[in-house]
């Protein structure tokens, strides 16, 4: 018996069903090849490396690799009968999760100790071999991650990692010449820029000594814009060039941190601080008592009830999910995840949320080093499925935009909230605790992603930064998570946390998270003594890995059994890798007991040198979508509707939506389908975060990008409408707390950091007027991709906003579905006829401008419409996004399954508005309530002065009808428009 | 109170609202990691209930549950028989059910018979949805008249309340014969169906969920557990009062168990005790 790998092949029995090779089959039709193949067959590989004799494969093979009913194995490799065949495994290094679950098995089973890998095989019927690998490449595999096989691949033994043999490489940084800093910093993906390099040779002058290369790697890691915000932080000098009167520039003088210059310039002194952070600071000092931590943790907390906290995180992972959506999707939510495990003393994940920017998924110019959107899509929306449902986290609330600018740099948000004791929102590590790692085991993975992902995408990242590239490990996160929760209340200290403190080793891994935790403490950590995945690894390499699904915590040293105690019975492996607190506040960094680096952390945290940065802006000359001289002719009320809904901004995402399992732990009261048919968008999602108590949290976001052309008009639209979104199932609008998430192109270009510093203004006065706070928020400040041929294609700016609501009892909350005939539909909020960006825009009319938020009655309506709600005057309420008045009420008469019929003609109006307008407008701060007639009198006493009016009726006819007949159409069809433009 | 044991591993993720689903109905639940259950198998002995909980054990690597099926296989399986035999009611809803047909627990022994001495070789599968996919939604079902189901006992069903949510990547009942079909019908063990045009996986015969011969064994794929309050519903803001003036059917399930070894167990256990 000898070590050598095992084939063993499983596919289901002749003629029992094969969905994943019918999957397959899906897929490859869906790629518009001229002979596609006519049916697919698919199995599992495993490649087993071990001590095992034909009787113990034969075993596996029976007993834990083959369902007895469903399937059969093979030992070895079948003979291909179909007439090509493609077998798709990970490469060497790249985490298989489910390798990993059968290693263990097989030493549960055997006892004995094993490596497996595994891969899929398809046997394909009617396509040649050159179409079978086409078909791999394009919809089956991606090649950064995995070898694509033309014949059955059994390997005679796995790649190993070599022992690694200590070397301490010190970087001749004093001499360097001002070019060569630039070229170090570029050729070892430091991302510095030049006056940073300077910062850091500099500092090495006075110290008399060349850096370490880990020291090097850990302040290009700590100064990364992914980790510090450089930009959102700098002093920036921004100019007004206002050509149109009509629109005025932004009121300057007064704004905290603003200082107005005699050129008429005006410079922000740390624009994060001076904008949204500083909203947050004002409303605290005017009352608003509920927040508990903000912006200094992984994510921010304001209070759920008087004994529990709730917290809110959403991140971004556009690069690493351009170039591998699937893992990249993943692991965003995975690290988002943790972000809300590591904040305060570890909040427990209670749902998800994820937001998809992408091009439309039939675009046709595919640049090369992009994949196709369609794939992007799936892909992305298959890595949030599989690592958040096996998680056990609702993902319940999200959206898609669709923009052919995001073909080469996709967007990726992923949010995350977490419920915790109050007591427990605050973690300081101590001096003489123990650092002890948490959860998945370090490898190459990951290398480099914080400052890949603060770099500009091209078409040649997918070769050179594969390795920032990873997989996720849901289940190594799930049992992190369990055991966290276990150590938090410990029960054998009296209900005692076990440890002081917790980070998430995200971007920068175990750089970024001890540098922060023993920021004021210093750090002594052992290399080491890391948990390796293979051999060979470098201190530095151990040092800035981003491997997935690990935590660090800083634990008494009396509590450190306990806690080791907890991670062995739930499957977690713990490693103490040194302490926090060093005699001088120092970072000590030592391999097999040799000193492989020294750094200040004050140098480290506070040596960034500050940066002043030009930002212009030069509003476009006309609205977009003025563009076109001679207007199209119009469609019909009837046709744009029917486009409108089946536009993919607007159609039904069910095809996503049942993909997430968004009732995992039982408390989602309103979910993200509603109606009796499960046919109906929901404006936001609400969940009970205690269990037993009827006080809820309503999740919801606003995203505005189709007014890019001023994102100071586009920042307030997307907060308006998250304030609808979560005013319409009832949340409470004097007590919601928002979230900022910016994605921009480079913001070297003065023009992108002044559409930037408008969009920060625009949160400044928006989060003020509507009382709503930010907590928490992030940047990625570089997303743009260049072409071979060095084109480049920048992302529309792109801000989403998050929020969340309490909402006071569930039992009052609404949905909005219309729920009887004879019941009355309403407008709250006056519609105007500035369509600029609208959808209806699309149609190619003279669109106008672009529509404003009124600050002074947008948070009027909003109080309003939930005021309605809490006094149970509304049967149901929708708000109008995209798509307009028209396009809300036909989703509430088929989410209801009810006709409607509008009188438009009654609808309040700034000016006299032609219908096309008064049906697709976008204004903002608009919604939509049902309202029983014998109410309507105490309806319009609530509504005084905020404008409204009855706009129809619901009603039996199946028809949606205007009363001038102007339009006339089958809710059916209309639900059926909307419904299939993405039912995948 | 009885005690409700429910089983915890590396991956389950419905074990809370589980047992949140046990306490509502008048149980106190304890939450046991099946690497302890495994060191030490005669902690099942002290229990009342057992819930084995939905989830993605050890990831679904290979197939859903197979991997904590067979490490109970090997451990477990005569703990849980002689749990079966005194009487304990077991619920295995989604990744619990996967785990039970493999374990050997469902659909069990034919009537009459005795629980055999080591785990019997599965008779049924739970494989891939016919779509491919993971699907998560509410679906229409029915408890079929002739049940020897405890749990699904005289729950009365409307049609606006007739649905239990399913979420779930792998749950297509795939019987090893037609026959078993027919016999599971005949002795009562088709504990839920899928409505006829509501079969959201492809089971056999639309199966949602079966019951062993003594019908103290459910396993399903839906997830009762997640239909315990009206506001767990999925249009219960379309629903009437007098819709909801009873317990949820998902709840009433568990205060069946939860009365069942309450009110005939005792009987049980003195009998044995003679």
């Amino acid at each position: 018996m000898q070590t050598a790998v095992h084939r063993i092949e499983v596919r289901p029995h002749p003629g029992m069903a094969d969905p994943r090779g019918a999957a397959a089959l899906r897929e490859a039709q869906s790629l518009g090849l001229k002979r596609p193949p006519r049916s697919v067959e698919s199995a599992s590989i495993y490649l087993i490396e071990g001590p095992l004799s034909d009787r113990q494969i034969a075993q596996l093979a029976e007993e834990l690799l083959t369902d007895p009913i469903t399937e059969q194995a093979t030992i070895g490799a079948s003979r291909p009968k179909a007439d090509s065949m493609i077998e798709v495994h990970p490469l060497p290094g790249v985490m298989d999760p489910d390798s990993e679950a059968v290693q263990s098995a097989v030493k549960a089973m055997l006892g004995v100790e094993v490596a497996v890998r595994t891969g899929r095989r398809f046997d394909l019927h009617g396509a040649d071999s050159k179409t079978a690998r086409q078909i791999a490449q394009r919809a089956l595999a991606n090649t950064v991650i995995h070898a694509i096989h033309d014949q059955p691949y059994h390997p005679a033994q796995f790649p190993h990692g070599l022992p690694y043999e200590l070397r301490v490489i010190s970087v001749p940084l004093l001499e360097m010449s001002d070019a060569q800093l630039v070229k170090l910093s570029r050729e070892a993906h430091l991302f510095l820029s030049l006056e940073e390099m300077k910062a850091i040779q500099n500092h090495y002058h006075t110290l008399g000594r060349n850096p370490r290369e880990i020291e090097l790697e850990t302040i290009a890691q700590t100064w990364s814009e992914h980790c510090v915000h450089k930009t959102m932080k700098a002093t920036i000098r921004y100019r007004e060039h206002i050509i149109d009167r009509k629109r005025p520039g932004i009121a300057m003088p007064g704004r905290p941190g603003h200082d107005v210059n005699p050129d008429g310039s005006v410079t922000i002194h740390n624009l994060l601080k001076s904008t949204i952070a500083a909203a947050t600071h004002e409303l605290i000092a005017d009352g608003i008592d509920w927040c508990l931590s903000v912006f200094v943790d992984n994510a921010g907390v304001i209070a759920f009830d008087d004994r529990n906290a709730v917290c809110f995180k959403v991140e971004t992972h556009n690069h690493p999910s351009a170039i591998e959506p699937y893992g990249g999707a993943a692991t965003g939510i995975g690290g988002c995840i943790r972000d809300i495990i590591g904040t305060g003393l570890a909040a427990k994940p209670i749902a998800a949320t994820d937001v998809f920017c992408v091009a439309h998924p039939d675009f046709k110019d595919v640049p090369e080093g992009c994949l196709p959107p369609r794939r992007i899509l799936t892909q992305v929306v298959a890595g949030v499925r599989d690592y958040g449902n096996r998680m056990g986290i609702p993902t319940l609330n999200g959206a898609v935009w669709f923009d052919n600018d995001y073909v080469g740099n996709p967007l990726v948000f992923c949010g995350c909230i977490g419920v915790m004791p109050r007591d427990k929102i605050k973690g300081h590590p101590r001096k003489g605790d123990r650092m002890i790692a948490v959860g998945g085991r370090t490898g190459r993975d990951g290398i480099h992603g914080a400052t890949f992902s603060s770099a500009e995408l091209t078409d040649s990242h997918a070769d050179e930064f594969s390795h920032a590239v990873q997989i996720g490990n849901a289940i190594t996160e799930k049992t992190m998570l369990d055991a966290i929760l276990f150590a938090r209340d410990h029960p054998f200290s009296g209900g005692g946390c076990l440890f002081n403190a917790i980070t998430d080793c995200g971007a920068g891994g175990f750089s970024s998270a001890v540098g922060e935790m023993g920021k004021d403490l210093g750090a002594q950590v052992h290399l080491d003594r890391a948990p390796l995945k293979y051999a060979g690894l470098s201190p530095t390499e151990i040092w800035i890995s981003e491997a997935q699904e690990r935590m660090i915590l800083a634990v008494p040293p009396q509590n450190v059994k306990a806690l080791l105690d907890i991670g062995r019975e739930h499957d977690v492996e713990m490693s103490d890798l040194g302490q926090f607190g060093t005699s001088n506040g120092e970072l000590v960094l030592l391999y097999q007991d040799v000193e492989v680096g020294r750094l200040s952390m004050d140098f480290l945290h506070d040596g960034l040198p500050e940066t002043v940065r030009e930002a212009t802006w030069t509003p476009p000359h006309s609205p977009k979508t003025a563009k076109s001289k001679q207007p199209r002719a119009q469609p019909s009320i009837s046709d744009a509707l029917l486009s409108l809904l089946a536009h993919p901004n607007v159609a039904s995402k069910r095809w996503i939506i049942q993909q997430y399992d968004h009732e995992v732990q039982g408390g989602t009261v309103i979910k993200p389908q509603v109606g009796s048919h499960g046919q109906g968008p929901s404006d936001a999602a609400v969940i009970t975060p205690v269990a037993g108590s009827n006080r809820g949290l309503a999740i919801a976001n606003g995203l505005a990008t189709g007014l890019r052309d001023d994102p100071y008009l586009m920042a307030l639209a997307a907060i308006d409408e998250c304030v609808r979104n979560l005013v319409c199932v009832g949340a409470d609008p004097r007590k919601i707390a928002i979230l900022d998430n910016f994605c921009w192109p480079s913001c070297d270009d003065p023009q992108q950091l002044g559409a930037l510093v408008r969009a920060a203004e625009a949160c400044y006065d928006g989060a003020k007027a509507y009382r709503t706070p930010f907590i928490s928020g992030k940047d990625s400040l570089n997303n743009q991709f260049t072409t071979e041929d060095g084109r480049t294609i920048r992302i529309p700016p792109t801000l989403l906003i998050s929020g969340m609501g309490i909402v006071e009892d569930v039992r009052r909350c609404v949905t909005m579905d219309a729920k009887a005939a004879g019941n009355l539909l309403m407008i709250v909020g006056a519609t105007d006829d500035r369509m600029g960006g609208s959808h209806y825009a699309l149609f190619g009319a003279e669109a106008g401008d672009l529509p404003h938020v009124d600050l002074k009655s947008g948070p009027r309506v909003a109080a309003a419409v939930a005021q309605l709600i809490t006094g149970n005057l509304v049967r149901s309420a929708h708000d109008c996004s995209e798509g307009g008045l028209l396009v809300a009420a036909a989703e509430m008469a088929f989410a209801g399954v009810l006709g409607l019929r509008l009188d438009l003609s009654r609808m309040p109006i700034q000016t006299n508005i032609e219908l096309a307008a008064r049906c697709f407008s976008e204004t903002p701060s608009r919604y939509l309530i049902e309202v029983d007639p014998k109410n309507i009198s105490e309806v319009e006493g609530v509504l005084k002065t905020v404008p409204h009016s009855v706009i129809g009726e619901f009603n039996r006819s199946s028809r949606l009808t205007n009363a001038n007949g102007e339009f006339d159409v089958p809710i059916e069809r209309l639900r059926a428009a909307w419904m299939k433009t993405l039912d995948w | 109170m009885p005690r409700a044991l429910i089983i915890t591993t590396a991956g389950i993720n419905c074990d809370r609202e589980l047992g949140r689903a046990f306490e509502l109905a008048g149980a106190h639940p304890e939450f046991v990691h099946l690497n302890r259950l495994m060191a030490q198998p005669r902690l099942i002995d002290q229990f009342d209930l057992i819930g084995l909980p939905g989830g993605f054990s050890y990831g679904d690597a290979i197939a859903a549950g197979r991997i904590a099926a067979q490490l109970m296989r090997r451990t477990l399986y005569a703990s849980f028989v002689r749990a079966i035999e005194r009487g304990v009611p077991i619920i295995a809803p989604c990744n619990g059910f996967q785990m039970a047909v493999q374990l050997g627990l469902l659909p069990g022994p034919e009537l009459g018979q005795p629980w055999p001495a080591e785990p019997p070789r599965p008779s049924a599968a739970l494989a891939q949805n016919a779509s491919g996919r993971f699907i998560d939604r509410w679906c229409a079902i029915e408890f079929p008249a002739n049940t020897r189901c405890i749990w699904t006992q005289s729950v009365q069903l409307e049609p606006s309340t007739a649905l239990l949510p399913i979420a779930h990547g792998e749950g297509r009942f795939v019987p090893e014969s037609d026959d078993l079909v027919l016999r599971l019908a005949e002795n009562g063990q088709i504990a839920v169906r899928f409505s006829e045009s509501d079969n959201p996986n492809g089971s056999a015969a639309n199966i949602a969920g079966i019951c062993d011969a003594s019908g103290l064994v459910l396993g399903l794929m839906p997830h009762p557990e997640r239909y315990t309050s009206w506001n767990q519903h999925p249009f219960w803001t379309r629903l009437s009062p007098a819709e909801m003036s009873d317990e949820p059917p998902g709840l009433r399930m568990f205060r069946n168990a939860v009365a069942y070894v309450s009110e005939k167990r005792q009987p049980l256990h003195a009998a044995r005790k003679k």
